[in-house]
């Protein structure tokens, strides 16, 4: 037996244990600050470098630092005796929330439909504009992507770095087939995602023997070679130079321009660009919607059940009679299919494509979106697109912070550093996602949701 | 001895390099009999069901599996799903693999993939509602909660499957290979692990299993009081080698098989060690 130690020594103990970890953790900052943030390099005039010291910012980030650790060990000596010290919600508001999914889900739909009008009621009709694009498109994108992505890596535990790959062909399979044979939005957005699916699977065939890490640096390096071959097969595509002029989406027939035969014309209307952007919104959420759609369908179908079975022990899955290559091909084809209808809006939306759009940052941008979301939760992956992509946004909106920080501040300079510890939030409060329960498929008596401790990530 | 033997294995040879796991090994298993394969550890059980199941393919040997409809497989030429689906082997692991973040409801309708599937029409007719997938799914789910009642298990069926203790979780990993409706059941130590009275329960469920459902088991096992309680026939290898072949009265008095498992007498050693010039 140890010996007693009384409440106070204990405590006292503790909170040395914390600082003693905080100053540790500061140290490390500190050292990794100087060669980082502690000159600032410039030229003069004679080309020659001049440091200028900024050892305020060192002490910034060495404090915040501190202190942060500080309160992170503090809540992790609590762990499982009593209330943690730092919450932000409190305890099994999560699960609460998600036993309203029903009505959550209603609320959201009802939210998306009414967008448009609630950002022209609040912001005008010349406010508007931006809202609608640069919010309620590009989240939209994001969450499909997101949501296409899931089934590969979600359901079917399949990671793959190089999703982007795939949006890229949809977007390509648009922009070169709408100029050079004039073929129609809706006729080619079928056929973008076809194609995307068709190079999933040409992808697939070759790479589905590997697993996990070996799976991921594959599909990672597939990404780069379709935007490498985008980049130097320059009669095919524009290389860098890219393809502009891409013809835009008509409201069945009827284009979105100021002519006579334009939409606004046509319905006696005023002409405004907001017309064409409010119609783009409604065709990305009908496209999100589907895929939505179709994920949960599929879920309760064999192949998804195949999916997640596969996630959880392949082996089993042989013996069971389950195909594993088609099962991965399928998942990896049809994530690839929603892939290429996002590219192919995104290519119709802006009107210009160029390989600069499908870097492999934005693959890491989707795949984060779903781990941050949680592995195969759509609600997740909706939050985290959100919070992602409209925060990123929003940066651009804080302008008052300029009055804090000085005429020179510009917050979307921090992006990344948000992102980065945005990222760094989540695995210390919530490892596995922010939704991070899986919601069976069938049920006999009652659907009780499985705690994600439970379920494999998946090895391939 | 009337029946046609179902699971004909002839010959069969797997070398890992240099390795000879198992050699030469030829046996039968009949329908309905309860056929056991035992051996010290590393004799080479595993790898002869690796064999069978298709996990591997074998260096040398047939395998023929013959249904009563007179279909018959070599399975040797057969991928692994194959197996399962058309020649209805289906096996449990040693290490139990069950999906442990599904439902246990959920981990026996995976076990029903292949006719679901075609229910589904390939998936194309189930996404857009069409065709009578709801009725089959229904049909699948009865079949779970019919082996879920088999095995005590009904009440559990919407808990997640690592939820459960270890002896449920050994007894729903035999259910969900019967829901692939084998003629040809192959379990890899199925009481390891289980005290005396869930493997006397086990005991139970598989004669029950080979009484209702006319399945032949093919079983891997340690545990004595298992193996000859219930096997009709007991094959014994040792080193990859067949040693004993018979009915479990005869292959326990079989002094090879005596000496395989408990060793020889000090003095036999010291006999054959003089003979061979060690002394």
């Amino acid at each position: 037996m140890a010996t007693p130690v009384s409440a106070p020594a204990a405590r006292q103990a503790n909170m040395m244990a914390a600082l003693k970890e905080a100053a540790f953790a500061a140290l490390i900052t500190f050292g990794l600050c100087i060669p980082i943030i502690a000159w600032g390099t410039r030229q003069n005039l004679d080309n020659v470098l001049v440091l200028d010291p900024r050892w305020d910012t060192v002490a910034w980030a060495v404090a915040i630092v501190f202190v942060g650790r500080f309160l992170m060990a503090l809540r992790q000596q609590k762990k499982g005796e009593g209330r943690t010290i730092v919450r932000i919600l409190p305890h099994g508001t999560f699960a609460r929330l998600q036993g309203h999914s029903r009505l959550f889900s209603l609320v959201g739909l009802g939210f998306l439909i009414t967008f448009p009008i609630i950002a022209i009621t609040l912001a005008g009709w010349g406010g508007a504009l931006k809202w609608i694009d640069n919010f309620g498109v590009q989240i939209l994108i994001y969450v499909m992507l997101g949501w296409g992505l899931n089934i590969v890596v979600g359901l079917a535990g399949l990671l793959d770095l190089g999703y982007v790959a795939f949006y890229a062909v949809g977007a390509y399979s648009y922009a070169l087939l709408a100029k050079n044979f004039g073929l129609s939005f809706w006729i080619l957005l079928p056929m973008a995602g076809i194609l995307a699916a068709f190079w999933g699977m040409l992808l697939g065939f070759p790479v589905l023997r590997l697993r996990g890490d070996y799976l991921a640096i594959v599909t990672l390096a597939f990404g780069e070679i379709i935007r490498l071959v985008l980049v130097n097969w320059v009669d095919f595509s524009g290389g860098y130079a890219g393809i502009s002029g891409i013809p835009r989406p008509t409201f069945f027939g009827i284009p979105f321009t100021a002519a006579d035969n334009g939409f606004a014309a046509v319905f006696g209307l005023e002409f405004s660009p907001l017309y064409r952007t409010i119609f783009l919104y409604y065709v990305i959420l009908c496209l999100a919607l589907l895929t939505a759609f179709v994920t949960l369908r599929l879920r309760r179908l064999p192949v998804g059940r195949a999916w997640e079975a596969l996630r959880e022990d392949e082996i089993a899955c042989r013996s069971l009679g389950i195909n594993t290559t088609n099962t991965k091909l399928t998942a990896f084809s049809l994530g690839a299919m929603f892939g290429g209808f996002a590219g192919s809006f995104f290519a119709a939306r802006q009107g210009f494509i160029s390989p600069e759009s499908f870097v492999f940052m934005e693959s890491a941008v989707i795949l984060a979106i779903v781990v941050l979301g949680g592995m195969g939760s759509l609600w997740g992956c909706a939050i985290a697109a959100t919070a992602m992509i409209g925060g990123t946004e929003l940066l651009r909106e804080l302008e008052w912070l300029k009055v804090i920080f000085g005429a020179d501040f510009d917050p979307t300079k921090y992006r990344m550093l948000i992102f980065g510890f945005a990222m760094v939030v989540i695995m210390i409060w919530k490892p596995r996602g922010l939704i991070s329960t899986r919601e069976p498929t069938a049920f006999i008596k009652e659907k009780k949701a499985i705690s994600a401790d439970l379920v494999q990530e998946g090895h391939g | 001895m009337t029946t046609a033997p179902l699971l004909k294995v002839e010959h069969l040879t797997m070398r890992f390099g240099g390795l000879t796991a198992v050699n030469d090994l030829s046996f039968e298993a009949r329908k309905g009999d309860i056929t056991a394969l035992i051996g010290p550890n590393g004799a080479g059980k595993t790898t002869v069901f690796n064999c069978i199941t298709g996990f591997y393919k074998p260096t040398e040997g047939m395998i023929t599996l013959t249904q009563d409809n007179g279909d018959s497989y070599l399975l040797e030429r057969m991928p692994d799903f194959r197996i399962s689906w058309k020649a209805k082997v289906a096996r449990t692991f040693q290490n139990i693999r069950l999906f442990g973040g599904m439902t246990v409801l959920e981990n026996l309708l995976i076990a029903q993939h292949n006719p679901l599937m075609i229910a589904s029409g390939f998936t194309f007719l189930g996404v857009l509602g069409i065709g009578g997938y709801k009725a089959r799914e229904q049909q699948a789910i009865d079949k779970a909660a019919f082996w879920l009642e088999k095995i005590n298990l009904l009440d559990r069926a919407d808990d997640p499957a690592a939820d459960l203790p270890y002896g449920d979780q050994r007894r729903l990993e035999i259910a969900r290979a019967m829901c692939t409706d084998p003629v040809l059941l192959c379990l890899d130590e199925p009481a390891a692990g289980l005290n005396p009275r869930e493997s006397h329960d086990l005991n139970t469920l598989l004669l029950s299993i080979r009484k209702e459902m006319g399945t032949a088991l093919l079983l891997i096992e340690h545990d004595m009081s298992v193996v000859m309680e219930i096997s009709d026939h007991v094959v014994v290898l040792d080193y990859g080698t067949k040693i004993a072949d018979g009915t479990p009265a005869q292959v326990k008095a079989d002094p090879k098989v005596i000496a395989a498992y408990l060793g020889v007498d000090d003095e036999e050693v010291e006999k054959v060690e003089a003979e061979v010039g060690l002394q």
